[in-house]
């Protein structure tokens, strides 16, 4: 993990000058800015930069599509914490890494994503491939770029580095022209600096607020802290730990949060939120005080705002200003870094005991145990909640990386898969994009070589980037994909099965056989369809030396419970039907 | 209620898309927006208009501060300050109607600026009601066309703008602001 307030300025410090072309200064300018590896499709406009690469020692995966680019330099971001690129021409390669972009976008994922461009006497003349890339990305970038000359590519590619990784992280989009790319000019890392006049990343609190929130927390005999995504961005894991266990506050987690906290944590809760345990939402109902720890407040993770924590206070410890009222009035804001901020009030924190609180937290899971598919009586089904307990059990010595895509298994996987570790959970949260996992599963494993890797994806999402099974193949990646196969669009079949009247328009799927494509890329299969064959399959996959594919058939109309609405109040939830009756129905 | 932003920006190609993206993204909605030259340079100035309430014009000072372009923003709604739209407005002016039209335009200490055998233009520069009130009395006459080019605002005193919100942005940094909010900067 990279220390995130680190000056922009990297790499070498001797001071030389010589003349370059634009497509070897972008080169240069990556190795110095600590890029090993970029993900990447050419094309006609990004054509100088591809024949440049020779020269260079960064290695480059040729993708399949430009959108897998984008979410392997995403994944590689969240699994490295480090700035993750990709490469691609200009027009269709462009406008293809928009979904990537605006997934980065939503979950604060550090990338540059670097475009070509027709040459610049062309701009604005419908060019072959012409497309106003850095307009389609005005409003999914943190800030972007179109460069048109060779002399501005150093300073350009060290800005858009910086502001990618500094302050509340996010995507960048470089746009060079291909005669900036083709032109020469003199480089000068050292006079390439960063000139942001308007750009604040560092703001902090005043006292006045930390006592505000101090006394807050010390009269508070019911809080709660939430923490979310933040916790990781900052590197304030072990802040956050101190300063639950030191004030005596559970914690409950975001999607995106989890793993900053130990699931094993005696003061951890569990996610929070639409798809939440139960005892968790009704926790936090009846707080008297959140405490948001680098969380947005999500409609995902309030439900009805009319009816959010009415009876809590609110501290929201936040990067980003814009942030603050946002959804959730709050009554004191910390705007500032996460870690920096626990840092500051840690010294000033009372030691309370809240033993009454926790004791009510737990009376409130009741009968969450007996309600879980995991203590069902086997009915001999597969239900998708077994698989991901069971990958859990055999993968949770090791710092596993879990990489999932969007639907009902990624919250499967967020409910039964226990992650201790921050970065052991890489998902699409804020956009939801399916597709994701397997080309952002291919990016974590690059940035971490020696990690266990798994995809957790459902059947559909994964045939939308599919493609990208030849990239790991190319890239000899032991990648394990775990399909969670229902022949539906799982999560959208729970909707209809809810609110549209079990009216399954458009949700059953017509497959291929998983194994047999798996196979054409010389990839290992396996086809799973019985409890007791999943633990053997998960660990035949381990040690074979090499990606393998497993196709678990799970039960088709499962549903993720509980389940709060769009738009209901946080504790009207969804529940399990009654163990009894689950069980009637089975045999 | 109509908030009036004093906006500085790097005087930069698209910089005037991003601020107008902004708020459209934001869904809040500009009730003016004009832009031009300081006196540096490499900074542009733009005052915009919003209808937003107390959180909503914070939030919009936020979001303006994100955008990596923009340098200074200064909500100046309840602050002393100039603030001065123009307008130009031909209006039907012919025979007797021309000197009462005439008498309007003094009155308002407008200037007419142009004079044809049917009809006068009118410019008069001033706040917005100023103007909004000529037009009112010059709508019985008909107006054939009417342009205006949205406010612009100068705080009042002797510091400039920028100087004195630099300052506050230092003060708020030390956390010796004495605002209720110091999140905004």
């Amino acid at each position: 993990m990279t220390d995130k307030k680190s000056a922009p300025i990297s790499g070498a410090t001797k001071v030389e000058k010589k003349t370059m072309t634009g497509a070897g200064i972008l080169w240069e300018c990556l190795e110095r800015e600590g890029v090993r590896v970029v993900f990447g499709y050419p094309g006609g406009a990004i054509l100088p930069a591809y024949d440049a690469l020779k020269h260079s020692k960064i290695h480059h995966v040729l993708v399949r599509h430009e959108q897998g680019a984008t979410h392997m330099a995403d994944g590689y971001a969240r699994a490295s914490g480090e700035v993750g690129v990709a490469v691609a021409t200009s027009g269709p390669g462009a406008t293809n890494m928009v979904t990537g972009i605006a997934t980065a976008m939503l979950d604060s994922i550090p990338i540059v994503c670097i475009t070509g461009q027709v040459g610049s006497k062309l701009i604005g003349s419908d060019a072959f491939q012409e497309t106003d890339i850095t307009g389609v990305t005005l409003p999914i970038t943190k800030h972007n770029y179109l460069v048109t000359h060779a002399s501005e590519v150093a300073q350009t590619i060290r800005e858009a580095f910086y502001v990618a990784k500094s302050g509340r992280p996010g995507p960048v989009l470089v746009d060079i022209t291909k005669d900036a790319q083709q032109g020469t000019c003199e480089f000068d890392w050292e006079a390439a600096k960063p000139q942001l006049p308007g750009y604040r990343p560092d703001l902090s609190p005043a006292p006045k607020e930390y006592a505000q929130a101090l006394e807050l927390i010390h009269n508070s005999k019911r809080p709660v802290i939430l923490g979310g995504h933040g916790i990781i961005v900052s590197g304030a894991m072990r802040e956050v730990r101190d300063f639950a266990e030191r004030a005596g506050i559970p914690v409950a987690m975001t999607l995106l949060g989890l793993g900053a906290f130990p699931a094993s944590h005696p003061l951890n809760l569990g996610m929070m939120g639409m798809h939440g345990e139960a005892w968790v939402n009704h926790t936090i109902q009846e707080a008297d005080l959140l405490l948001a720890f680098g969380m947005r407040f999500d409609d995902r993770v309030t439900g009805n705002l009319k009816t959010y924590a009415t009876n809590a206070k609110k501290i929201h410890i936040e990067i980003d200003p814009a942030e603050i009222n946002k959804n959730v009035k709050v009554d004191v804001p910390l705007v500032g870094d996460l870690r920096e901020v626990l840092l500051e009030l840690m010294p000033k924190v009372e030691s309370i005991d809240r033993s009454d609180w926790l004791d009510s937290i737990d009376k409130l899971k009741g009968d969450a145990a007996v309600r879980d598919i995991q203590n069902l009586p086997d009915s001999g089904h597969l239900y998708a909640a077994h698989v991901i307990n069971d990958l859990w059990r055999q993968t949770r010595d090791g710092k596993t990386i879990v990489v999932t895509d969007v639907g009902q298994h990624q919250m499967w996987e967020a409910q039964y898969y226990k992650h201790e570790h921050p970065r052991t959970l890489i998902t699409s949260g804020g956009l939801g994009t399916m597709g994701f996992a397997l080309p952002a599963a291919i990016g974590a494993k690059v940035a971490c070589p020696d990690a266990e890797v798994w995809v957790v994806v459902g059947d559909g999402g994964f045939q939308m980037t599919m493609c990208e099974l030849a990239t790991l193949v190319q890239e000899n990646l032991k990648i394990h994909i775990a399909i969670i196969n229902n022949g539906f669009l799982g999560m959208v079949r729970q909707w209809q099965e809810f609110f549209y009247d079990r009216n399954y328009a458009a949700t059953p799927l017509l497959n291929p056989d998983f194994a047999k494509l798996a196979e054409a890329y010389g990839i290992r299969s396996m086809t799973i369809s019985k409890r007791s064959e999943v633990v053997p399959a998960v660990e035949s996959a381990r040690h074979h030396d090499g990606p393998v594919l497993i196709n678990f058939k799970v039960e088709q109309e499962d549903t993720v419970y509980p389940m709060v609405a769009a738009g209901a109040a946080l504790h009207d939830m969804i529940r399990r039907p009654s163990p009894i009756v689950e069980t009637a129905e089975d045999e | 209620m109509l908030n009036t932003f004093m906006v500085y920006v790097e005087n930069k190609p698209g910089v005037l898309t991003r601020v107008a993206s902004l708020f459209r993204r934001r869904a809040f909605n500009i009730d003016s927006l004009t832009v031009g030259r300081t006196e540096k340079p490499e900074v542009s100035r733009m005052t915009i208009t919003v209808d937003a309430d107390h959180d909503q014009a914070k939030r919009i000072e936020a979001n303006l501060y994100k955008l990596v372009n923009v340098l200074l923003v200064e909500n100046i709604t309840n602050q002393p300050a100039i603030v001065r739209d123009l307008a130009m407005i031909r209006v039907a002016a012919a025979h007797e109607a021309r000197s009462h039209v005439l008498q309007l335009a003094s009155v308002f200490r407008a200037r007419v600026v142009d004079v044809a055998p049917e009809s006068l233009t009118i410019e008069i520069t001033g706040a917005e009601d100023k103007i909004d009130g000529l037009l009112e009395l010059l709508r019985p006459y008909g107006i054939l066309e009417m342009v205006r080019t949205g406010i612009v605002a100068m705080r009042r005193g002797s510091k400039s703008g920028e100087a004195s919100a630099l300052t506050e942005y230092a003060a708020a940094d030390t956390g010796a602001a004495n605002d209720d909010v110091s999140y905004s900067v």
